[in-house]
């Protein structure tokens, strides 16, 4: 009796905790389908929907091109963490090498230190080098965040894979290169998406460094790009654009997750010794 | 197919610590050598630098007559089974041991045929597409060795094999790697702390303690003829008895009384080969209850008389245990040794003796029992060095 009582008081917070989530989202989604006449109009479900916030936002040039920037950074960002992040993750975990003590901690620094910091530096710095205002200027300071993450994320994975089954591969003649590709690559494959996932959203919802390192469309990302939409006068308020934008930019981490979910859940170690 | 030989092999870690020093082995075209000792031995650290898995400081390792020392594991030909198996979980059975076959650039159909076979052997055939993960203990023990067999090396290493697999188990899979070692006549490397497996499976046994080798020889040998303390008492189960022993007036005067000293032995004495104070070693086998000896058998023996703290029957015998006075006899082996088998928190205080006496015998528990022991089969070591005193030509002579 008690522990169905429990399981209703839980089961009532989590309602509300989902709830707290998820109605700004909806009342976004909301904002985007409402005409501009009835945005103010306090009714959650829109009496007028309309297709038009939609219609504009891929008509102007400025979100297009901002999507685009914000795909190709954070996919070569994420990228480019991950295999750094994976080499430096396995040496961590199988080697042990002098400076190793150093390596992690200076790692756990970065991950540590405020960005905003950094920004009239890296701004300075950026304009030096040439790179403000580029797609490079933008994934460097990306990789620099994200490779602290993805190095603990894989570290604690590789930690988990028996090193017998690196041995074995050894034994059965398989080169350092080989036993990584073919054993220790595919059983780390769960912790490498997972970090993906992770890396691929921050650089994806960095505001900070975007808006403080792109000056142009030429490497504005979405989130820059929404904050300077407009409307066609002073007069005309955004809201609905901006709000149509926002769902749209949500849109590839909902695939990026659910593409990436299933490798997850599947081919854990276990099996692979006595246990 | 190969002999393996180690020249003086020897293992330093850049810390200093020595793990091997100085092995010198040949192990013979087919032989089934296994490697024993307790935890820490250096044992398992011999097996890794055979199979190339760390690195040889000192001294050469040479398969089939090519020196080894610098060749990748990959390079050497050998196969190795891990102690915790180490199957790859992403593969089914099939796969893991198609691996190295795979490796080798094989075509399908030969590897398919080669798996096939291993297969049949260990009676994996029906499990052939299944994963690790759902296979029991000693199903992946199979496994583990079908991928090593696969592709016919010139030599196995095992790094203990079954110690993972409950008792019974072990006991079954201990004759199917003898009988695969047997058919394949592979050379056969075989690390264990489990004495029972070194007795049972060897063709040779090498005892090795802190990265020294104790003595090589078949199982019989090393049970009858142990050449040191450390060999007598790891050797054999349960362990020989050890009491101390002082050499005095011309016998040895032991809580199992005094025992005569024969011709060797009084010239080793005078002749300061031997020292004064000894050790008295005796297998739990040469007890025999007093009242079944025969009288041909009593000359080689003595009778002494102990309080009866337990008997374990065990249907063909019985498992005596005696209180006897005196002290217990102490030196570093015997120590390591007791630290091994966790006996250290035993209670201090008079010697315990583990006898074996015939099924027959009425012996009771709590009495004193008339027990008589065969002084052929005595040994006697020395305290500080641990050497076996009675070893003459490499046999043992007991006190003659």
């Amino acid at each position: 009796m008690e522990a169905r009582g429990a399981k209703w008081r839980w089961g009532l917070l989590d309602v509300v905790v989902v709830v707290f989530a998820l109605v700004p989202v909806l009342w976004i989604m909301s904002l985007s389908f409402k005409t501009t006449a009835t945005l103010t109009d306090g009714h959650f479900i829109p009496r007028e929907w309309t297709l038009e916030n939609y219609k504009t936002i891929f008509q102007t040039d400025q979100f297009v091109r901002a999507l685009v920037n914000s795909i190709g950074i954070a996919l070569i960002s994420t990228l480019i963490a991950v295999v750094l992040g994976t080499m430096a993750a396995y040496a961590i975990a199988r080697l042990d090498f002098p400076g190793k003590g150093a390596l992690v901690g200076v790692s756990l620094l970065i991950a540590m230190f405020p960005q905003v910091s950094l920004v009239s530096p890296l701004f300075d710095i950026e304009r030096r080098l040439g790179l403000f205002d580029t797609w490079p200027g933008l994934i460097l300071p990306y990789i620099t965040f994200a490779l602290p993450l993805t190095i603990y994320t894989l570290s604690a994975f590789f930690k988990q894979i028996p090193w017998d089954l690196e041995k074995a591969a050894k034994m059965d003649g398989a080169t350092q290169g080989e036993a990584f590709r073919k054993v220790i690559a595919p059983l780390a494959a769960p912790g490498v998406f997972t970090t993906a996932i992770l890396a691929f959203i921050f650089c994806w919802n960095d505001f900070l460094f975007a808006i403080s390192l792109t000056s142009t469309e030429r490497s504005r990302t979405v989130p820059v790009a929404l904050s300077f939409f407009t409307g066609d006068s002073q007069f005309e308020d955004p809201t609905g654009s901006i709000s149509a934008a926002a769902v749209v930019i949500t849109i590839p981490i909902i695939l990026f997750v659910l593409f990436f979910q299933r490798r997850i859940v599947s081919g854990l170690t276990s099996g692979a010794v006595k246990g | 197919m190969a002999e393996i030989v180690l020249d003086k092999v020897g293992k330093q870690y850049p810390d200093g610590t020595v793990a091997v020093s100085d092995v010198d082995l040949e192990i013979a075209d087919g032989e089934f050598v296994i490697l024993v000792g307790p935890s820490g031995c250096g044992k398992s650290t011999l097996l890794n630098m055979i199979a190339g898995l760390e690195d040889i400081s000192s001294g050469e390792l040479r398969i089939g007559g090519d020196r080894m020392n610098e060749k990748a594991p990959r390079d050497r030909d050998i196969a190795m089974v891990f102690q915790s198996y180490a199957l790859y979980p992403n593969m089914t059975v099939r796969e893991n041991m198609a691996f190295p076959l795979r490796l080798a650039k094989l075509d399908k159909a030969t590897i398919d045929e080669k798996v096939g076979e291993a297969a049949k052997v260990l009676e994996l055939t029906e499990l052939l597409d299944r994963k690790p993960a759902n296979l029991s203990g000693g199903q992946r023990q199979r496994v583990a060795m079908g991928r090593a067999i696969v592709r016919s090396p010139k030599a196995f290493l095992m790094d203990e094999p079954l110690s993972n697999l409950d008792a019974k188990l072990r006991v079954q899979m201990r004759t199917v790697v003898s009988r695969l070692q047997k058919r394949l006549g592979t050379t056969t490397v075989y690390v264990t702390h489990d004495q029972t497996e070194a007795m049972t499976l060897g063709d040779r046994v090498v005892v090795l303690r802190a990265g020294v080798v104790q003595q090589v020889g078949d199982p019989q040998t090393l049970y009858d003829h142990p050449n040191n303390l450390f060999v007598a008492g790891f050797i054999g189960s349960p362990a020989m008895n050890f009491l101390s022993a002082q050499a005095s007036d011309g016998v040895l005067r032991t809580a199992l009384g005094d025992v005569p000293i024969g011709e060797r032995l009084r010239g080793m004495l005078e002749r300061g080969e031997a020292p004064q104070e000894m050790i008295l070693g005796i297998r739990p086998e040469h007890f025999e209850d007093a009242a079944l000896v025969d009288e041909a058998a009593r000359g080689k023996g003595k009778e002494f008389e102990a309080p009866v703290e337990l008997v374990e029957s065990m249907g063909s015998d019985k498992y005596v245990y005696l209180t006897v006075e005196g002290e217990r006899a102490s030196s570093a082996e015997l120590e390591e040794l007791a630290a091994d088998s966790g006996a250290t928190d035993l209670p201090a205080g008079g010697a315990n003796l583990v006898t074996r006496l015939s099924a027959e015998s009425r012996v009771r528990e709590g009495g004193p029992y008339k027990v008589w022991f065969n002084l052929e089969k005595i040994h006697l070591f020395d305290p500080s060095d641990g050497r076996n005193i009675t070893l003459h030509e490499g046999r043992a002579a007991g006190v003659s």
